[in-house]
C-alpha cells in the first residue's frame, strides 16, 4: 500500500514528521517497507536565476552563464541547453549534488577550459518528467536560492505492507485512523453530504445471487465529460503507483485507494436492459479490462445485462462497458460481494486485482451509501453531469461483530496491564464501542475481529508492544530432563558417526528430475510428482537419497574433485496407506572416484570399490545399534547397482537394513558421471530399536581364564560358494569352542583346480575349563572339516 | 707363573676382534671347556693350599679381566651394529603421511542440534511430523480455511493424491502443522520445538523452494506475551552467545496466532556482515525481521483438541538456514543445497563439535 504524505494529511491532522509516522506505523503493525522521499533526491538543487548568458569561447553549442543561486555571489556555470538565456529561472545543481537520473555527483570542473560551478538541470535529469529538450523553466517569481525540493513541494511516499486481516488499511483513511488512535494526530471525519438526485435511477438494478452479492447499489450520472484527471488526483494516484487513465476510472480507483472501497463505473451507452448480479453460466466468457478473456462457471458471480457479462463481480470489470474518453453517461456500481465467493473465483481464474484483494478480505458493509455519495460528488465536481437518485438492490450484512471482553485479558494474554479506561479510549479511537457489560462491538471495517484475543491485540498494539515485559517461563526443578526420542538420538549419533568416518554431510532437494527419480523408483508405488513443480528438475519426490547425492557427485566431479565422500540423512517419500505420505528416514552415501590418491608409498590412485561400501554400511549400522553380527549379505540391491558387485544387508531374509555396492555403469551414464562410484543406502527406519528401559551398568566383566588359540584351515571350495556360507558353517560346527572365524585369504589360480578357489580361514578357539589337548583339537578340527565338507569344501593338501 | 703376558695378549686379541663371531671364538679359546684360561683354572685343583692361596686370586683375576673385556667388546660391537642398522633405516619424514579423509556436519544439522540443546534446557522436546501434509493440518486446523487469503500467500506445492478422507496433499509450507499433531497426540501442557524441511514454490536469490524452519510451541495455563518475549530473548542470547540481543516486537498477523507478533532484532554491519546484537536504534545499527510469533489462536487450540478457555500458549517460527547464515556467516542460501564439497568442508563442522551447554552450543570459527 503506497500513498503520499499529503494524501495521508488529507485525512489526518498531524504535525508529525515522516520519521515519526514511519516509526508509529511499525509500532502498531503497519509495517513500513520503504519510504521514498523525493526531497532527499533533490538535496543540493536550488532555484536559481540566469543573470548573463554568453557564447562559450571554444564550443558552439555551449554557453557560459552567470547564475544567481541566492548566495549573493554569481556563479559561473557552463550549459548546453538551447533555452538557457539571461533572465530564466531554473534549477541549479551545486557541487556535491547527485543527479537523480544518472547518479552522477556534480563537482566543480572545467568544461572545455571554462570553469563550471554546477549544472542547470532538465526535468528528466531530476526524474520529474521526460523533457530533456532544455533546462527547467520556472515562473519568473520563483524564489531564487530556495532549495528546489521545498519549492517543488516534494511529497514523501510511504510503502506499507498491509497484513491480510486489515482490509480497512487498504485505504489511506484506515491508516489515518490507526495513526490517530496511536496519538499521532486527529482523524478528520469523512464528509459526504448527500448529492441530490435528479429523478429515479433510469437503470433497473437487481441481485439474483443474494449469496454472492447481497447488495448492489447504483446510480446514473448523465452528461459527464471524461478526460484527464486534475493534477491533485493524478499526483495521489501516482504516489500509490497507479497510472492515471481518465477521470472516471481514476475516481473509482481513488475511492478504493483512499477508503478501501472498490466501485465500478460502466459506460451506460454500452448497457442494455436491467443490470443485475447473477451467477455466471458455465462457459460464459468475459473479456476483462486486462485484455484477457476469462471462461466463467456457475460458481462465479457476475454483473450482467441483457447482452452478457460486464464485470467479473468484485474482481475486474469488462472491456466492453468500461469508461472511455467518449463516455457521457455512467452507471456507478457499489456492491457488497461475499468474500469467500470472490476468493474462490479469483483463485479459479488465477486473476488478482486490487478490488479482489479488498473484497476477499472483507469491505465495510456499512460504507455502501457513503461510498456512493463520495464517488458521485467527486465525479460531478470533476466531470460535471447530473446524477440520478441512488437505486438499492438487496442489503449488505448488518449483524455487527460483538465480543465479550474482560479488560484483564490485556495482562493475562497480552502480558501488559492497561487501565480499563485507556483500553476503552483506544477501542473508541479505532471505532469500537464498549457496552457497560464489557461487550465490545467492532466497526464494520474490521471483519477480522472474532474473539477476545483480537481485542487484546488492538489494545496492546496501540498501547505499545514495547510495554510488554519479559517474564521467565516456569522452570521444572533441577537439571533439565533429557528430551530427545530414540529416533532423534539415532539420527544424531549416526550423523556424527558418518562425519567421524570422513564423510561430508550434504543436504539435497527433496524433489528430483523425473528421470533421476525413475532410476531409483523400484517398489514404492510409482513416482510421486508434484502437481505444480517449480521446474522439471524439482518435480518428483525422492524415493531414495542416492539420486540427489549422485547429482551432487556429478557436479563435484565436474568441478574437478577427484575423491568424494558425501552422505545425507533425510527422508524418502513413498505413497503410504490411506493416501497418506510414508516418509522413511534413510542415510545415503556416495563414494566417488579415488579412495586414495596416488602416493609415494601407495603407488597408483585406488578407486573406491564395493568393499569400501560394505565397510561403511557395516560400521554405521554398528554405530546405529544394529546387530551386525547377525546380518546376512544377500543380493537384490537394485537395478541401479552393478549386479555382481552389490548386495543387501538383511536381518533375516525380509528385513533389509542396507543396500550397498558399485553403481551400475548405465546409472552412472544417466547421471553423467565418469568415475567409479560406490554407494550405500541405510534404511534407518528398519533398524530394530532397543527394548526396555535404559540401564547404565554393563554386564559384569569376566575375561576367560585361559588363553584362546587359533588354528588355520585352507579349504578348496567351488567358485560360486560365498565365503560367508563357509564361515557360518564353520562357526556353527562347535559353538562351545569356536568364538571367531575369519577369512584371511581368497586365492584363485595356480595350484587351485579350475572352478574352485582356496579360502584360508583362521578359527579362534576359546577353552573354558581346561586347556586343549591334542585329542580335543583333533576333535574340533574334525567337526570343522566335516561342516565345511557339507558345502563342498575340502581341506587343501 | 707370570700371567701378565697372558692377560696382555688376551686383552689385545679381544680388542682386535672385529665382529661378534671373533669375540665368541675368543671366548671359547679363553673360557671354553678347552680354553686356555679354563685350563689355568683347572690347575688350581692340583695345588697346595699355600700355592692356591697365592695363585688363585691371580688366575681368577685373569679370568675376570678376560670375561669383562669380552663383554665390553661384545657390547661395543653390538652397539656399533645397531647404530649402523639404524643409520640404514633412516626415512625422510618430510614425506607426507597417509591422509585420513575429514568428514563434516552440514550447518543445518549443526544448528538444529544447537537448537535442540538450548531448548532442552528450557524444557522443550523435539517433535516431528510429515513433510507431505494434508491441507487440514497445514491450513484448516491452523485457522486458514480454504477461502483464506493467507493460503495464497503460502505458494503451496500440491500433490495429485488425496487422502482417503478427501484431504488434499501438499508439501508443508511451514512447520506449524506439527503444533496440531503435538497437541492432538500429547495434549497439554506442552513445550516442543519442531525443526524440519518446509516448502514454498518460490525461487530467487534469497528464496529456495525448500528450506528449514523450527517451530516452537508452549501450551500451559497463564502463558502470555511476556513469556513469549522472554523465551525468544533467552533463546537468541543462548544461540548467538551474546548478552546484548535486543528484540523489537511489532504487531503483525498470522492466522494461527492472536495477537500476532513479528520479532525484529538489532544488528550492525561489521566487515560486510550482519552481526546480531545491540538495539536497532543505536548508531550504526538497524532492525532485521527475524521471526514470526504470537499467542496461539483459540481456533488452533480447539483444532488441537484443547479447551481454549483452559489453555493458552504461544508459538513461533524461524528459519533455520537463516539462523545458520546469521551465526556462521554464509551469504548464499542456494549453496546450502548444492552439495559442493568445498563449501561443505568450509562451512561444515567436525563430528566432535557436539553442541553442549557447558561448552557453549556454538562452534567458534
Amino acid at each position: 500500500m503506497k500513498f503520499s504524505l499529503s494524501w495521508l494529511k488529507a485525512y489526518l491532522d498531524t504535525d508529525a514528521s515522516v520519521e515519526q509516522i514511519a516509526a508509529t506505523c511499525n509500532a502498531i503493525g503497519l509495517e513500513v517497507e520503504g519510504i521514498e522521499d523525493p526531497a532527499a533526491k533533490l538535496a543540493g538543487f536550488r532555484v536559481a536565476r540566469v543573470l548573463t548568458a554568453d557564447r562559450h569561447p571554444d564550443a558552439d553549442k555551449l554557453q557560459v552563464l552567470t547564475v544567481d543561486a541566492g548566495d549573493g555571489v554569481p556563479l559561473q556555470v557552463v550549459c548546453g541547453a538551447p533555452n538557457a538565456r539571461a533572465g530564466l529561472v531554473g534549477v541549479l545543481g551545486l557541487p556535491g549534488a547527485v543527479v537523480p537520473a544518472n547518479g552522477m555527483a556534480l563537482k566543480k570542473a572545467a568544461v572545455r577550459g571554462v570553469e563550471s560551478n554546477g549544472m542547470m538541470c532538465s526535468t528528466r535529469e531530476l526524474e520529474l518528467g521526460d523533457d530533456h529538450a532544455g533546462i527547467i523553466e520556472l515562473p519568473a517569481d520563483a524564489p531564487v536560492g530556495t532549495p528546489f525540493a521545498d519549492y517543488h513541494g516534494a511529497d514523501p511516499v510511504f510503502d506499507l505492507s498491509i497484513t491480510p486481516n486489515r482490509p480497512d488499511c487498504m485505504g489511506v483513511y484506515g491508516i489515518a485512523r490507526d495513526l490517530a488512535a496511536a496519538g499521532l494526530g486527529t482523524l478528520k471525519p469523512i464528509v459526504a453530504p448527500p448529492v441530490a438526485g435528479d429523478g429515479p435511477c433510469p437503470v433497473t438494478v437487481r441481485t439474483e445471487d443474494p449469496e454472492g452479492c447481497p447488495a448492489f447499489f447504483g446510480r446514473v450520472i448523465r452528461g459527464v465529460r471524461n478526460g484527464p484527471s486534475p493534477q491533485w488526483l493524478q499526483d495521489r494516484l501516482a504516489s500509490a503507483g497507479q497510472r492515471p487513465i481518465s477521470a472516471l476510472v481514476d475516481l473509482t480507483n481513488y475511492l478504493m485507494l483512499g477508503f478501501g472501497r472498490p466501485a465500478h463505473a460502466y459506460d451506460l451507452a454500452k448497457l442494455s436492459g436491467p443490470v443485475l448480479a447473477r451467477r455466471a453460466r458455465d462457459g460464459e466468457t468475459c473479456l476483462a479490462l486486462n485484455g484477457k478473456e476469462y471462461v466463467l462457471d456457475a460458481g462465479m458471480t457476475v454483473i450482467a445485462d441483457d447482452a452478457g457479462v460486464h464485470d467479473i463481480a468484485g474482481i475486474m470489470g469488462g472491456e466492453h462497458s468500461g469508461c472511455t474518453e467518449a463516455t457521457t453517461d455512467v452507471l456507478l456500481e457499489i456492491a457488497y460481494f461475499d468474500p469467500e465467493r470472490i476468493a474462490a473465483t479469483g483463485r479459479k481464474l488465477n486473476l488478482t486485482s486490487d478490488a479482489r484483494a479488498r473484497f476477499e478480505r472483507g469491505v465495510d458493509p456499512a460504507f455502501l451509501d457513503t461510498g456512493l455519495e463520495l464517488l458521485t460528488a467527486l465525479i460531478v465536481e470533476t466531470c460535471g453531469g447530473v446524477p440520478s437518485e441512488a437505486v438499492r438492490a438487496g442489503s449488505p450484512p448488518a449483524a455487527p461483530r460483538q465480543v465479550a471482553y474482560d479488560p484483564s485479558l490485556a495482562e493475562t494474554l497480552g502480558g501488559v496491564a492497561i487501565a480499563p479506561e485507556e483500553q476503552r479510549r483506544i477501542l473508541a479511537a479505532l471505532g469500537f464501542t464498549t457496552a457497560a457489560d464489557g461487550t465490545v462491538t467492532a466497526p464494520g471495517w474490521r471483519p477480522d475481529i472474532d474473539g477476545a484475543p483480537d481485542i487484546v491485540e488492538e489494545v496492546v498494539r496501540i498501547h505499545g508492544l514495547d510495554a510488554v515485559a519479559s517474564v521467565p517461563l516456569p522452570r521444572a526443578d533441577g537439571v533439565a530432563a533429557p528430551t530427545a526420542s530414540p529416533a532423534q538420538k539415532l539420527e544424531r549419533r549416526i550423523r556424527r558417526a558418518a562425519a567421524a568416518r570422513g564423510l561430508n554431510e550434504a543436504v539435497t532437494w527433496s524433489f528430483l528430475p523425473a528421470a533421476h527419480a525413475e532410476a531409483f523408483a523400484d517398489g514404492n508405488g510409482g513416482l510421486w510428482a508434484l502437481t505444480n513443480p517449480i521446474s522439471e528438475d524439482m518435480k518428483v519426490m525422492r524415493p531414495s537419497l542416492l539420486p540427489g547425492l549422485l547429482s551432487a557427485a556429478q557436479r563435484n566431479v565436474a568441478r574437478g574433485a577427484s575423491g568424494l565422500r558425501l552422505f545425507e540423512i533425510g527422508r524418502r517419500y513413498l505413497r503410504g496407506a490411506g493416501g497418506r505420505s510414508d516418509e522413511r528416514l534413510a542415510l545415503g552415501i556416495v563414494l566417488a572416484g579415488e579412495r586414495t590418491p596416488r602416493g609415494w608409498s601407495t603407488g597408483k590412485a585406488q578407486p573406491f570399490d564395493a568393499f569400501d561400501a560394505k565397510a561403511e554400511a557395516l560400521a554405521l549400522l554398528a554405530d546405529a545399534g544394529a546387530p551386525v553380527e547377525n546380518l546376512q549379505v544377500m543380493g537384490e540391491a537394485g537395478a541401479q547397482f552393478h549386479p555382481g558387485q552389490s548386495g543387501t544387508l538383511r536381518l533375516g531374509p525380509k528385513t533389509v537394513l542396507a543396500r550397498f555396492g558399485m553403481i551400475h555403469p548405465a546409472t552412472l551414464k544417466a547421471f553423467d558421471i565418469d568415475v567409479p562410484v560406490a554407494a550405500i543406502e541405510l534404511f534407518l527406519d528398519a533398524i530394530p530399536g532397543k527394548r526396555g528401559a535404559a540401564a547404565f551398568a554393563r554386564v559384569a566383566y569376566a575375561p576367560p581364564a585361559l588363553q584362546a588359540i587359533t588354528r588355520d584351515f585352507a579349504f578348496l571350495v567351488p567358485l560360486a560358494l560365498p565365503a560367508a556360507d563357509v564361515v557360518r558353517a564353520v562357526r556353527g560346527s562347535d559353538k562351545a569352542n569356536i568364538v571367531a572365524v575369519r577369512v584371511f585369504d581368497d586365492f584363485r589360480g595356480q595350484g587351485v583346480p579350475e572352478g574352485h578357489k582356496s579360502l584360508a580361514i583362521e578359527v579362534t578357539l576359546q577353552p573354558s575349563e581346561r586347556s586343549y589337548d591334542d585329542a580335543a583339537i583333533k576333535d574340533i578340527t574334525a567337526r570343522i572339516t566335516a561342516a565345511a565338507g557339507k558345502l563342498g569344501a575340502s581341506l587343501r593338501g | 707363573m707370570d700371567h701378565e703376558a697372558t692377560r696382555r695378549d688376551a686383552l689385545d686379541r679381544i680388542a682386535a676382534a672385529q665382529d661378534l663371531e671373533a669375540v665368541e671364538a675368543l671366548r671359547v679359546a679363553f673360557l671354553g671347556k678347552q680354553g686356555s684360561i679354563s685350563a689355568l683354572l683347572k690347575t688350581l685343583g692340583g695345588m697346595s693350599p699355600e700355592q692356591r692361596q697365592s695363585e688363585g686370586p691371580k688366575i681368577h683375576g685373569l679370568r675376570e679381566a678376560v670375561t669383562d673385556a669380552l663383554a665390553a667388546r661384545k657390547a661395543a660391537l653390538e652397539s656399533a651394529a645397531l647404530e649402523a642398522r639404524l643409520a640404514a633405516e633412516t626415512v625422510d619424514l618430510t614425506l607426507p603421511a597417509a591422509e585420513a579423509p575429514r568428514g563434516s556436519i552440514h550447518p543445518v544439522s549443526q544448528v538444529m542440534d544447537e537448537l535442540a540443546e538450548i531448548f532442552a534446557d528450557l524444557g522443550f522436546a523435539v517433535a516431528t511430523g510429515p513433510e507431505i501434509e494434508d491441507d487440514w493440518h497445514n491450513f484448516t486446523a491452523l485457522n486458514m480455511p480454504e477461502s483464506h487469503p493467507a493460503r495464497a500467500m503460502h505458494d503451496t506445492f500440491y500433490l495429485p493424491d488425496r487422502t482417503d478422507d478427501g484431504r488434499e496433499l501438499v508439501l508443508r509450507t511451514h512447520t506449524s502443522p506439527v503444533q496440531i499433531r503435538a497437541m492432538l497426540s500429547q495434549g497439554a501442557p506442552l513445550r516442543i520445538i519442531a525443526p524440519g524441511r518446509v516448502y514454498r514454490s518460490d525461487s530467487d536469490s534469497t528464496h529456495t523452494p525448500m528450506f528449514h524452519q523450527v517451530e516452537g510451541l508452549v501450551i500451559d495455563k497463564g502463558i502470555h506475551l511476556g513469556h513469549l518475549k522472554w523465551t525468544l530473548e533467552t533463546f537468541l542470547k543462548a544461540f548467538f552467545e551474546r548478552d546484548d540481543i535486543v528484540l523489537r516486537l511489532r504487531p503483525s498477523y498470522f492466522p494461527f496466532t492472536e495477537p500476532s507478533v513479528e520479532v525484529d532484532t538489532g544488528y550492525a554491519w561489521v566487515d560486510g556482515r550482519r552481526v546480531i546484537g545491540g538495539s536497532g536504534d543505536a548508531p550504526g545499527h538497524a532492525w532485521m525481521e527475524l521471526l514470526g510469533s504470537g499467542m496461539v489462536n483459540r481456533h488452533v487450540l480447539a483444532a488441537g483438541g484443547l479447551d481454549p478457555d483452559e489453555w493458552q500458549g504461544f508459538a513461533f517460527g524461524v528459519g533455520v538456514d537463516r539462523l545458520a547464515m546469521l551465526k556462521y556467516g554464509m551469504n548464499d542460501l542456494r549453496a546450502f543445497f548444492d552439495g559442493d564439497v568445498r563449501w561443505l568442508r568450509h562451512y561444515g563442522f567436525s563430528a566432535l563439535d557436539v553442541p553442549t551447554l557447558s561448552a557453549g552450543v556454538g562452534t567458534p570459527a
